[in-house]
């Protein structure tokens, strides 16, 4: 099926829950209400015309500067058996990201969705054990926004540089490397 | 279905059986493959539940990119998966070729293919001899890496790098081939033909305690192969001839004469161990027929410059791209964000030993605490690109 043919099928389904299309985009991708997704999710997967078997790729982005400031989360979807693709995007506020999981209709979602948890801040409603997956479970925050700041210290291990030594290092000062000898080893000549 | 659904799995050890223990292994434990951490729930010798932890070879890898320029994330994207360097770097070069619009000649292709097709067969050495190790094969192992040596010897005489080449560019590749390297890698490819492909095949993989050990164990169903995005290697094995060199070719591998290697459960249930090494052991074969054929027409070729399309500053319009490849370990995909400026907005890399990982939990239940280690070692994990 070409992509306006999915997005058919999907807006006479859901109606106003497919809130937008672009079928200009190098991937066409379609906008669904937040709320929606998991049930679009179990649809286009159980709809034989359709059969959207795999989630090639779940992933968040953030946009704060955009008006209201929001978070993306974008599904890749791939059919095994129709060999076509699609791609969901919902759109959350940054403040209060919260998105159905998707993860009873592809297993894979399950990491996927602690990736962007743990990253970005995205809760997934109903997720089964939404841990951090990549980072140590007491961090502070979630690094892939935009807005992220180091910390100060981890469990007592500097992170940030001291005003001090960000000085140091904007003079060239070289801190914790070296010094290194760069100059090659005496070594006896190769025989002629 | 069922079988499908979430698994919850209480780690309360406050809540266990009389019987059974928590294990810990990892995360330096030899046969995980790098860092990676398992925590088994056991009942004596059986495993009933594994939890696994990753994340300690975490880089930052996203992150690094929205801070470099395009052309500065190759680089990066080589450190991912750092046994098959070739297929991350192009998957990212392709993506971005796509996101602009540029097709580079038909002497870079074959490059591409040639050095893509060689990396594979330097991976899959790794594979498949490392795991003929974890189960106590270690022969196999020194005749592999003696001739990934020579791969990386080919590499090394291209573009000077032995592991992380930074080699496909965007447009292009960083080094013409130097004169010579044909004849060269021709002598090379066939004396692995002759010498060892055999005696892996009759040393590891027609071996009686080699199959004995992998046959039936870790058993993956199609549905559940596809539920958990698996691919390459471990989705043939399943029996699903699905593979994006021919379904959907790049670099013009459609122009190339080969057969996807499928898993057949000849000494078992298909989709086990046995059938995953033995997809790899058939790749390395026609692989090493599309190097035949892709020398064949490089040597037919006039030479060209393999910097012709290389952009002056990459520099993409407004939008997104999502783009796969078949890397040696699987589908590697990249999904590229733009907002026009000279540093992408958002890079996410799809990893297929991420996605086979997350099933890790699945086929592993009920196994033996030795076959654990089969399995893990079937999946053919590198923790850099599960971390990233």
């Amino acid at each position: 099926m070409t992509p306006q043919e999915i997005h058919d099928a999907l807006k006479a389904r859901f109606g106003e829950a497919i809130l937008s299309f672009d079928e200009k985009a190098l991937d066409p991708w379609a906008l669904v209400k937040p709320e929606a997704i998991a049930e679009v999710a179990a649809f286009v997967k159980a709809e034989p015309a359709l059969g959207f078997d795999n989630l090639m790729c779940l992933s968040a982005v953030d946009w704060p500067k955009e008006t209201p400031p929001r978070l993306d989360v974008v599904y890749h979807l791939y059919s095994y058996k129709h060999d076509h693709t699609f791609v969901l995007k919902v759109q959350v506020p940054r403040d209060n990201p919260r998105v159905p999981t998707v993860e009873g209709t592809w297993g894979v979602a399950n990491w996927h969705e602690r990736e962007a948890f743990d990253l970005y801040g995205v809760v997934f409603d109903g997720h089964s054990d939404l841990r951090r997956i990549l980072l140590p479970d007491d961090w502070q925050g979630h690094p892939l926004r935009k807005d992220w700041e180091d910390p100060e210290l981890y469990n007592g291990m500097r992170v940030k540089p001291t005003p001090q030594m960000a000085e140091r290092y904007a003079a060239g000062e070289k801190i914790g490397v070296g010094p290194f000898d760069f100059t090659p080893p005496n070594l006896p000549l190769e025989q002629s | 279905m069922s079988s499908l659904a979430p698994v919850r799995e209480s780690w309360d050890p406050e809540a266990l059986d009389v019987d059974e223990m928590i294990l810990n292994m990892g995360p330096q434990h030899p046969s995980t493959h790098g860092v990676l951490r398992l925590e088994l729930k056991t009942d004596g010798e059986i495993v009933k539940a594994v939890r696994p932890h990753i994340g300690y070879l975490h880089r930052c890898f996203e992150k690094h990119c929205e801070n470099v320029d395009y052309p500065g994330v190759l680089p990066y994207t080589d450190r991912l998966d750092y046994c098959a360097a070739m297929g991350n770097t192009l998957g990212f070069a392709l993506a971005m070729e796509k996101m602009l619009g540029i097709e580079p000649g038909p002497y870079v292709n074959t490059i591409r293919v040639l050095m893509a097709e060689l990396q594979r067969i330097a991976s899959h050495a790794v594979a498949v001899g490392t795991y003929g190790m974890d189960l106590g094969a270690f022969t196999p192992f020194l005749h592999l890496l003696r001739d990934r040596e020579k791969i990386l010897d080919l590499f090394e005489w291209t573009c000077g790098a032995r592991l992380l080449y930074n080699y496909n560019w965007v447009g292009g590749v960083s080094h013409d081939l130097p004169e010579g390297f044909l004849k060269a890698c021709r002598g090379m490819i066939r004396e692995y033909e002759a010498m060892t492909h055999p005696k892996l095949v009759e040393l590891l993989i027609g071996n009686k305690i080699f199959i004995k050990r992998t046959a039936g164990v870790g058993v993956c169903s199609p549905e559940l192969a596809i539920s958990h995005d698996l691919t390459g290697p471990n989705l043939r094995g399943c029996g699903l001839p699905r593979d994006l060199r021919k379904d959907h070719p790049y670099s013009g591998y459609e122009q190339y004469d080969f057969q996807v290697a499928l898993g057949t459960g000849q000494y078992g249930p298909l989709g086990s161990c046995f059938d995953r090494n033995w997809v790899r052991v058939v790749e390395m074969a026609e692989s090493a027929r599309i190097i035949h054929q892709a020398l064949d027409k490089l040597e037919k070729m006039e030479k060209a410059d393999v910097h012709e399309k290389v952009p002056k500053r990459v520099k993409p319009a407004k939008g997104e791209v999502y783009f796969r490849s078949e890397a040696p370990r699987g589908q590697l995909g990249y999904y590229v964000v733009s907002d026009g400026g000279i540093n992408p907005y958002r890079v996410k890399v799809k990893s297929p030993c991420f996605t086979a990982m997350s099933v890790f939990h699945r086929l592993a239940r009920g196994l033996y605490i030795a076959d654990i280690i089969a399995l893990l070692g079937s999946l053919d994990i590198v923790l850099g690109e599960i971390d990233r």
